[in-house]
Parts: C-alpha cells; sequence; structure tokens
C-alpha cells in the first residue's frame, strides 16, 4: 500500500467513540488513547538548528511545504514551551552539553527527530573527526530517524507524521521494542 | 609614489639586515621570514613607519611542517597596509617543543581571537597573551587536532577511491 494511504488508515478514526443522543453526543474513549491523539496533532517544535539541516526545516515550515498542515506550525523558541525537538544538524562536542540542556529543560512527554547524518551518526564528518559527536543520540534518546544530508522536506514531513503515529500508538519504549513498530504502523 | 614589493624589501633590509630572510614574492605578495624573537620588533617597525604603514591584521595562524626538525610550527602573519592596499606576509618558526612566540596583542587587539584559535589548534603559546585558552574545542580536549600527528582519516580505508576526491 501507498504509505500516505497507510497511514490516512490508521488516522482516520477518532480515538474514541460518539455515542449519538437525542440532545446531543457523548464522547467516550480511554483516556489515554485521547490524550495521546490530542497529544498528536498539536506538536510544537522547538526552533533548533546546528547546520546546513536547518535550512531544510525552515523550508519545510515555509509555505511551500508547511507543515502546520499536520499541527506543527507553533514553533517556539524557548524549550520550556516545547514538545519536540528536531535535531536538524551537525552536533560537535561543544554544543552536545547545551542540547542536553534544553532537552531537559522540555517538559514532558518530549519527543525527539534526528534529521540528517549527522545528528545520526556524524554524518559527512564521521571519519576520525576531532569535533563532531557521532550521532545525537549518544547524547538524547531519539524517537524518529531521517536519512539525508540533507533529507528533502517531505521526509521532514513524513518523519514528523511517523512521530505521530508513534504518539498515538501510545506504546512505552519497552513495548516498542517488544513489538516490531513496522508491523503495526 | 606607490608603495612596491622591492621598497619593501629595501626598507626592511636597511632596518634589520640579514635577520629577515627568504624574500620571495609568490602571485605577487611580498613574503619573508624572520627569527621568533624579533616578531614583535619587525612588526612594529612596520606599523610605526609612515610609508609602510602595516596597521591591520588580516590574518594570523599556524603551520606544521613536522620534518623540519627543531623548527616544526611556523606562526603567519598577514598584514594591510589600507592606504595603499598593500599586503605583505612574513613568518616565524619555532620549535615544537618549547612553541612560545611573543604575542602581538599590544599592537593589534584583533590579534587576540586569532592567537586563541592557533593555541586551540597547533599549541602555539603566545607569551604574553592575556587570556590565552581554548576558543573554538572544548576545554577539556588534550591535544592539538591540526598537528599532524593527529590523523585526519584513516588511511587504510580502501572504500574510498583517490580520483574520486582529486588526490
Ligand atoms: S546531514 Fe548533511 S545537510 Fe544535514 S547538517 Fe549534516 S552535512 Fe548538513
Amino acid at each position: 500500500m501507498d504509505v500516505r494511504e497507510q497511514i490516512k488508515e490508521s488516522n482516520k478514526d477518532f480515538a474514541g467513540q460518539i455515542i449519538e443522543t437525542p440532545t446531543g453526543g457523548i464522547i467516550s474513549g480511554t483516556f489515554d488513547d485521547i490524550v495521546n491523539w490530542a497529544r498528536s496533532n498539536s506538536l510544537w517544535p522547538l526552533t533548533f538548528a546546528t547546520s546546513c539541516c536547518g535550512i531544510e526545516m525552515m523550508s519545510t515550515a515555509s509555505a511551500k511545504y508547511d507543515f502546520s498542515r499536520f499541527g506543527f506550525e507553533v514553533a517556539r523558541a524557548t524549550p520550556r514551551q516545547a514538545d519536540v525537538i528536531i535535531i536538524a544538524g551537525t552536533i560537535v562536542n561543544k554544543m552536545a552539553p547545551v542540547l542536553k540542556r534544553l532537552y531537559d529543560q522540555m517538559p514532558d512527554p518530549k519527543y525527539v527527530i534526528a534529521m540528517g547524518a549527522c545528528a545520526i551518526s556524524g554524518g559527512p564528518f564521521f571519519y576520525n573527526t576531532y569535533s563532531v559527536v557521532k550521532g545525537a543520540d549518544h547524547v538524547i534518546p531519539v524517537d524518529v530517524y531521517i536519512p539525508g544530508c540533507p533529507p528533502r522536506p517531505e521526509a521532514l514531513l513524513h518523519s514528523l507524521i511517523a512521530l505521530q503515529e508513534k504518539i498515538k500508538l501510545g506504546w512505552t519504549r519497552a513495548q516498542i521494542r517488544e513489538n516490531s513498530l513496522a508491523s503495526k504502523v | 609614489m606607490a608603495l612596491t614589493n622591492d621598497i619593501i624589501q629595501q626598507k626592511l633590509q636597511e632596518k634589520f639586515g640579514d635577520a629577515v630572510t627568504n624574500f620571495s614574492q609568490p602571485y605577487g605578495m611580498l613574503t619573508f621570514e624572520a627569527p621568533k624573537e624579533m616578531n614583535l620588533k619587525v612588526m612594529q617597525f612596520l606599523y610605526d613607519d609612515d610609508q609602510l604603514a602595516f596597521r591591520f591584521l588580516t590574518d594570523l595562524c599556524a603551520v606544521h611542517f613536522p620534518d623540519n626538525k627543531g623548527n616544526e610550527l611556523a606562526v603567519v602573519y598577514h598584514l594591510h597596509n589600507l592606504v595603499e592596499n598593500v599586503r605583505i606576509r612574513f613568518r616565524v618558526f619555532t620549535s615544537i617543543d618549547q612553541p612560545d612566540v611573543f604575542t602581538a596583542t599590544q599592537l593589534f587587539s584583533s590579534a587576540n581571537w586569532q592567537e586563541r584559535e592557533t593555541y586551540d589548534f597547533y599549541g602555539v603559546n603566545f607569551v604574553g597573551h592575556p587570556n590565552l585558552k581554548r576558543i573554538l574545542n572544548v576545554d577539556e580536549m588534550d591535544y592539538f587536532p591540526m598537528r599532524k600527528e593527529f590523523p585526519l582519516e584513516d588511511q587504510v580505508r580502501i572504500d574510498k577511491d583517490d580520483e574520486m576526491f582529486g588526490r
């Protein structure tokens, strides 16, 4: 199945149930499911870009690709109001403590997207460099990885949607490890 | 009268005699060497002389020559005469075991950060610098990454074809 179809399919239902009554309706459902559904549709990203991938992130945010269509429009300049941090760019040794600190300042629940080869593995700076962290997941836990140098805006959108799916699924880390996510989403 | 390389060279030789050596003009830019104890004297002379008036420090960096025993590190100064629009470059050499060179911060404020950078990457100890600590790398780093003994790339890799990288 086409990925978009797949996502539409798994996304189409409201997490709860609407029970029609003569005077209106009642929404019922598992509290967690509804919270996760609401949460996944309003993720506020932190404005954080350390190098060239940031340009692609800006492009994703602006008119042509417009990630606000999926609920990411409120980019925050402070970690205290952000839900998701998109690591867009190279993390150098000197930046690593800053990244950790930003992550620690974000309120729970918080999510991390590693955008681009640099954030995944050190990317083009992998070979015996003296300054680059070989993957942001050495510093903070990462939820979604997007390969590319830089990834296209479509890829970033895809990863954001993948993150939404992950949140809606509502699994803990241990559950994800047990059940392969790929077969479910 | 326009300031030419020959006039500069002549003035320097008049003033410092045999101490300034190895004059050359690669790509039209006057280049010479001086002993490291004299770097400040040479710069001060180039700065003060009304005709020379090299009053702008464009660049300050180092080069590592591991095979040049006893003179492994070169500190390179690029100076600019903004009135005549003339540039020159001069180098002082120092041994890597005792990489002490006098600081140019009293003469040029811009030398402050550039010397910190040079210290950061090559470990040149600028004597008299007001705040000689690392500027770009993390403070905990215990080596100087641009020295040649630091391998830039794994030399035994076979998956990288030199031809593709223009080497
Ligand atoms: S992955 Fe490529 S485009 Fe992205 S920050 Fe690294 S070098 Fe730049």
